[in-house]
């Protein structure tokens, strides 16, 4: 068969959002590939210039639909730093936890569409039943369970609801138990390791190269993690560790995401454990300096996630940048496809965990 | 067509039909001849067969939407769910699809070569239906009975790739032609460990006839216990015959959208996933009367009886590999074709001559 180009995408079930993965395929194996993206651009940093520095939470909701807490939140520590402020301890525990908690949630979500990248509709469904737990605890919560408009400049919304801490335990005693359920569908299964295994190679140098952050920098085998090396929040005075996979192929990437969530259990248990009583907020100022730049970068579920904002003299920003890590990682789909079949396109693009709401903005 | 019950009975209603036909020509209009050509032997007989066909055909199709509700059921249940719910017990689901794909709009794309891309599928229905017919289900209930009947089922299995490969090349389309390719790839896999696994059952039974396959199981032993071996190749590879998860791989939704069937819709598709558990059916059945004692059991029920709680258990094997399993590569399942099944098969090969030249069968 002669070399052809394949569409996979905009729409292709292959690709979790809107998104387009042009490959030169000979036969099966894939000579070039080529990404291209926004199909759902919105203009969403040109948006935020005429909003005021409230009004841009809820839309930092909507960045990224898997993992809307940690936008929100980057997007309040950005204008913390600008405006200077202090945040109450007790807030910045409650902030760990819901973050922790998000990761869980958008990881699982990511193990659930892997699930139907591989075929199998079980790994699909066992995700999702526990990522429903989560859900609901973020209702308890905020009253929402996918744009939480949660975080505030200053702080949360409000306090942690009754039995907050009762209901956070139960549901990770249940979901560290289901865990090992989830490794026995797929580590212990051998067609599930054929497929993940030696496939989507990426030397931890070409990572650094093409920017790659979070999970699949760690995949790679480079020890990096923004909570570790430039603390944020509490994750200073909690102890838990960054979790790093040698072999660089797509079973790596898998294996840094499952390691993270339970990580993420044991961030949470502790930080309920360590959490002060006090205030949850304190006033920001409305307006920003004319012409004062501050930035922050948080470790959202899928790497890497920076923010820099201009204030303009009154309650809007100037220009509000926004560095989002599929953005770039996407670029690096070219290095990790070239060589592999098309059949490995899926298991490869679905270790990556791909959001386009963020990456398009 | 021999005698047989079925034979017996339908040939009982035939003749009655005729003679209720023949008396007002008879008594009434005075065609006498017209009348004893009514009640002809060649007439009854032609008509008893028409109506055998149309007996066999209903059962092995009823047989068939049973597979899929109880597939249905059953991968609902091993998902954590419920499965369908339409009707009583989600009885009514197969219905409600066939009434939905039936009042589809039948679409034929321009770009397709329009013979080819109508013929293909009403040759891979008409295979699996024949299919049907040449699997016996019990002593008194089968339509033919022919001395090489088990190689003709193998020559009717080994058809279809070259059906879906005509259908992804007619629809003109590159997932349709990697589809296509993809499942003559997978024919030269499975078709050599399928037909050495068989040839062991051959070589103890000492006949290509169903019935004598059987009867040589009833006066020694079930051919699982002796050729465990060759049973666990024909699952294998009966899965990959049947195309189902984990060897699906013509129609592996994740990156070839639906394979070599994209292009068809309408009840066209619905016929064309029919007749994939058709030939499940098929599959299934030779399973039972190849190493499971064919209609054989103890007398309290009917053998057909027998037979069909054979095949459902069967099939149960089925749905249970494709909801704990992935799908594998074109790459992966060539090598467990050769390197893991074929030396499986001649190991089961050379059990089956030691047992007959032992004399123990």
């Amino acid at each position: 068969m002669a070399e052809m180009w394949l569409n996979m995408g905009p729409q292709h079930p292959m690709t979790h959002g809107l998104w387009n993965l042009r490959v030169k395929v000979d036969g099966e194996t894939i000579t070039e590939a080529e990404p291209v993206i926004g199909y759902l651009h919105r203009g969403w940093e040109k948006l935020t210039e005429n909003r005021k520095f409230a009004q841009i939470i809820p839309m930092a909701d909507r960045l990224c639909y898997g993992a809307s807490m940690s936008w929100s939140h980057l997007y309040c520590l950005t204008m913390e730093n600008l405006l200077e402020v202090e945040v109450p301890e007790r807030a910045k525990y409650i902030r760990t936890i819901v973050l922790e908690a998000q990761r869980i949630g958008s990881h699982l979500m990511w193990l659930a569409a892997l699930g139907t990248d591989l075929g199998s509709y079980t790994v699909f469904l066992y995700p999702v039943r526990e990522r429903e737990l989560f859900l609901d605890l973020m209702q308890n919560l905020c009253g929402a369970r996918m744009t939480y408009n949660y975080p505030r400049i200053g702080g949360v919304r409000n306090d942690v609801p009754a039995n907050f801490e009762r209901d956070f335990t139960r549901v990770l005693n249940h979901f560290e138990k289901r865990l090992p359920d989830y490794e026995a569908l797929c580590d212990q299964s051998t067609v599930f390791r054929m497929r993940m295994e030696d496939i989507g190679y990426l030397s931890a140098e070409q990572a650094k190269n093409l920017g790659v952050t979070g999970p699949n920098l760690r995949g790679s085998g480079v020890d990096y993690d923004v909570r570790r090396d430039d603390p944020y929040e509490v994750y200073d005075q909690v102890d838990w560790k960054v979790c790093v996979e040698k072999t660089c192929d797509a079973y790596a990437r898998y294996r840094v995401k499952m390691d993270e969530m339970r990580e993420s259990c044991n961030i949470i248990r502790q930080c309920i454990k360590k959490m002060p009583k006090g205030a949850i907020r304190v006033k920001a100022p409305r307006t920003a300096p004319r012409g004062k730049t501050a930035w922050a970068h948080v470790e959202d579920p899928r790497g890497e996630g920076f923010m820099y904002v201009i204030g303009n003299g009154d309650d809007q920003p100037y220009r509000l940048k926004v560095r989002s890590p599929i953005f770039v990682t996407v670029s690096a789909a070219p290095a990790m496809l070239v060589g592999y079949k098309v059949a490995d396109v899926p298991a490869i693009m679905g270790s990556v965990d791909m959001c386009l709401g963020e990456t398009d903005r | 067509m021999e005698s047989n019950g079925l034979y017996e009975f339908l040939y009982g209603i035939a003749l009655w039909l005729m003679q209720v036909l023949a008396w007002p020509c008879n008594n009434l209009l005075g065609w006498n001849d017209f009348a004893a050509w009514l009640i002809s032997p060649g007439v009854v007989e032609f008509l008893t067969i028409f109506l055998a066909s149309i007996v066999v055909f209903v059962v092995g199709f009823l047989v068939s939407i049973t597979f899929i509700w109880q597939e249905r059921k059953t991968l609902g249940r091993l998902m954590d769910r419920r499965g369908t719910q339409v009707g009583f017990l989600g009885l009514f689901q197969n219905f409600a699809d066939g009434l939905k794909t039936f009042i589809k709009e039948h679409i034929i794309p321009d770009e397709v070569d329009k013979q080819l891309f109508n013929l293909a599928p009403v040759l891979l229905i008409a295979m699996s239906c024949l299919m049907i017919c040449l699997i016996p289900m019990g002593p008194n209930f089968y339509l033919v009975d022919l001395p090489a009947g088990l190689l003709l089922i193998f020559a009717i299995f080994s058809l279809a790739p070259f059906a879906i490969l005509m259908a992804g090349w007619a629809s003109n389309n590159k997932y349709t032609v990697m589809g296509g390719m993809r499942a003559a790839a997978q024919l030269i896999a499975y078709e050599v460990p399928i037909l050495l696994s068989v040839a062991a059952v051959v070589v103890l039974a000492g006949s290509f006839n169903l019935f004598e396959i059987v009867a040589a199981q009833q006066s020694s032993t079930w051919y699982i216990i002796p050729l465990f071996i060759g049973a666990l190749v024909f699952l294998l590879s009966a899965i990959a015959e049947v195309e189902r998860i984990p060897f699906d791989l013509p129609e592996a939704e994740a990156e070839l959208v639906e394979g070599w069937m994209t292009e068809y819709g309408g009840f066209r598709w619905g016929l064309i996933m029919l007749s994939e558990y058709v030939r499940g059916f098929a599959a299934c059945g030779l399973i039972v009367i190849l190493f499971l004692g064919g209609w054989s059991g103890p007398d309290f029920l009917w053998p057909e009886i027998w037979f069909l709680i054979k095949m459902f258990l069967v099939f149960g094997m089925f749905i249970w590999i494709r909801g704990a399993l992935m799908r594998v590569t074109t790459k992966q399942i060539l090598g467990i074709g050769w390197l893991r099944l074929v030396p499986l098969a001649l190991i089961n090969l050379g059990v089956a001559i030691a047992l007959k030249m032992g004399g123990w069968f």
